[in-house]
């Protein structure tokens, strides 16, 4: 029988591996993907401008609390908004998203290779010897999960209604490009959402007996099946989300043109 | 007959270094083959750990080309000609000799994980019932072979030797068969918090990668038992529902420790009863 310390081998050092395949390809991959998103997110939602095109609205700035266009809910920018203090809709409602996305589980296993290198990839050695992970804090927060899953589930009602109301325009009903990038924005974003592990643990995974159930166990099957390609939605989505916002900027910004359909 | 050089550890835990071999090729050439191949005409000391042949037993465990895999169930055309295929011993557990190395570590912590506690027989002739729905989810964690190339994947142990406090995804695949099993009473929970320490895993998904058997380690076991825990420990809200309107489990259930496990516990397999079937507890 084993005991300790086991008289193990030490660990290998940075990056070192016997792997002949191109490891680093996956991590960096991540690394750049998620870097132009967090990169284009922040420039676009401090922009504070050129959100809004016709009856579309861009998915970063909805739902736009207060605004100037006459998508905002509550009127225009509340007076006691401090004036040095630069406005975007977008800055009061994007945390919710974004910290959907950080604490997701998809996404925690892969930025934990790209940005922190632990592990680099699978069997590649680490460059730091000490180790918490999510045991302790600061990462213990990612078990605030849940609670970002609400708010998230929130947001697709609300980028839904948002996509039905791309569909009026001043002059009646139709079709636009735009209404129809929208529409498929919110659902690549409901496939991600839906997909959800902690979604899944809730509406029926938690249960041993799946058969006493019968809604927690075609809810359970339905988000298994979206969880299975939880990565797949999460990357289509997240693209999705930013050629969404960078459509409705382009058109009202007058370079890109949208076509009508019907 | 066309030759590939193989790149192989030979040593034990005092050291050692990788040695060159030229291996005679033939077609549907497995790893493990050219292993024997060269024990019966290089190096009749190569030792090596194998039984079944057919990525079954688990034994022939090792790393190729620095990936860890089943030796009998890697094809050597799969790799590239030209380059020399490197096999060596997993790294996460101590070496013994060349290839082999001890993993008795795994079955002390099997031994600490609470066993399979059914509810008392609740069918009128003294058994269960089960549907086959509910047992679904446990019977994908059964097809563990114990090969243990997730342990010697996983960097928690690989890398950060937290054997002491961390069990590795084996047995949270373990844990999580006996966990959601319909028939079960016991209440690991705290323990995979607390003793077991499943918050290690960053879900890095490479348990997931290299199991033979296909099981999807972390999304079906390690990720729903991280959301138990989470149900228990840290949602407040949650807790407070269940407290106003149904406690989900009792917290009396006795610890593992002070549980006198009734007659001989059934084993696991009782799980591959089918749908509806009467299920006995010392049946298999
Ligand atoms: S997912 Fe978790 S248990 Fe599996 S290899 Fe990664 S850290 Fe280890
Ligand atoms: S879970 Fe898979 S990789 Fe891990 S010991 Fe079992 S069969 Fe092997
Ligand atoms: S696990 Fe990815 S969104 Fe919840
Ligand atoms: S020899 Fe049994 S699994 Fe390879």
């Amino acid at each position: 029988m084993a005991s300790f310390p086991l008289p193990l081998q030490p660990a290998r050092s940075f990056g070192q591996t016997h792997r002949q395949d191109r490891w680093w390809l996956q991590p960096l991959s991540v690394l750049v993907g998620l870097t132009l998103f967090v990169v284009y997110a922040t420039w676009a939602a401090l922009q504070g401008e050129y959100y809004t095109y016709g009856p579309y609205l861009s998915p970063f700035y909805s739902p736009e609390l207060w605004g100037r266009s006459e998508h905002a809910w509550w009127g225009p920018v509340p007076s006691w908004w401090p004036a040095w203090l630069p406005y975007s809709p977008a800055i009061l409602i994007l945390w919710a998203p974004a910290g959907f996305r950080l604490t997701c589980y998809y996404y925690r296993g892969a930025y934990y290779k790209a940005f922190w290198a632990d592990p680099p990839n699978c069997a590649v050695g680490e460059p730091r010897h000490g180790y918490i992970g999510e045991n302790g804090w600061p990462l213990r927060i990612m078990n605030i999960h849940r609670y970002f899953l609400y708010l998230a589930i929130l947001f697709i009602f609300i980028l839904a209604y948002d996509a039905l109301k791309a569909y009026r325009f001043a002059d009646g009903f139709g079709i636009g490009v735009g209404s129809l990038v929208l529409t498929v924005n919110v659902i690549l974003l409901a496939g991600y959402t839906f997909g959800c592990h902690s979604l899944r643990h809730l509406v029926g995974g938690r249960r041993d007996n799946l058969r006493t159930a019968r809604w927690c166990s075609g809810l359970y099957r339905g988000c298994s099946a979206l969880n299975r390609r939880h990565m797949l939605w999460a990357w289509i989505s997240l693209f999705s989300v930013m050629f969404a916002d960078l459509y409705v900027r382009l058109c009202a910004m007058g370079i890109w043109k949208d076509w009508r359909l019907l | 007959m066309p030759q590939i050089l193989f790149r192989i550890w030979r040593g034990d835990r005092h050291g050692g270094q990788f040695r060159d071999y030229q291996v005679e090729i033939g077609e549907g050439m497995v790893v493990l083959d050219a292993i024997h191949q060269l024990q019966a005409t290089q190096a009749p000391d190569l030792a090596c750990r194998w039984n079944c042949k057919a990525g079954k037993c688990g034994s022939c465990a090792a790393e190729v080309n620095g990936i860890p895999r089943l030796m009998c169930m890697t094809r050597i055309s799969d790799f590239p000609p030209d380059q020399p295929i490197i096999v060596e011993p997993m790294q996460t557990f101590p070496l013994i000799k060349d290839l082999v190395t001890d993993v008795s570590w795994n079955y002390q912590v099997k031994q600490r994980i609470a066993p399979f506690r059914p509810r008392p027989p609740d069918a009128p002739d003294g058994t269960w019932r089960m549907s086959q729905a509910d047992i679904d989810r446990v019977q994908e964690f059964r097809k563990c072979i114990e090969c243990f190339l997730c342990q010697d994947v996983c960097h928690v142990l690989r890398d950060h030797h937290k054997h002491e406090e961390f069990i590795g995804p084996r047995f949270f695949v373990h844990t999580a068969a006996l966990e959601m099993h319909p028939l079960d009473t016991e209440n690991r929970i705290a323990a995979l918090k607390r003793d077991f320490h499943i918050g290690y895993c960053n879900i890095t998904k490479c348990c997931t990668k290299v199991c033979p058997e296909q099981i999807t380690i972390t999304d079906n076991a390690i990720i729903p038992l991280k959301e138990r825990v989470v149900d228990e420990f840290y949602d407040p809200v949650l807790k407070l529902i269940q407290l106003v309107f149904r406690p989900r489990r009792s917290s009396s259930v006795p610890a593992p420790s002070s549980s006198p496990h009734p007659q001989s516990a059934p084993t696991l397999s009782s799980a591959s009863a089918t749908t509806s079937a009467p299920v006995s507890p010392s049946s298999p």
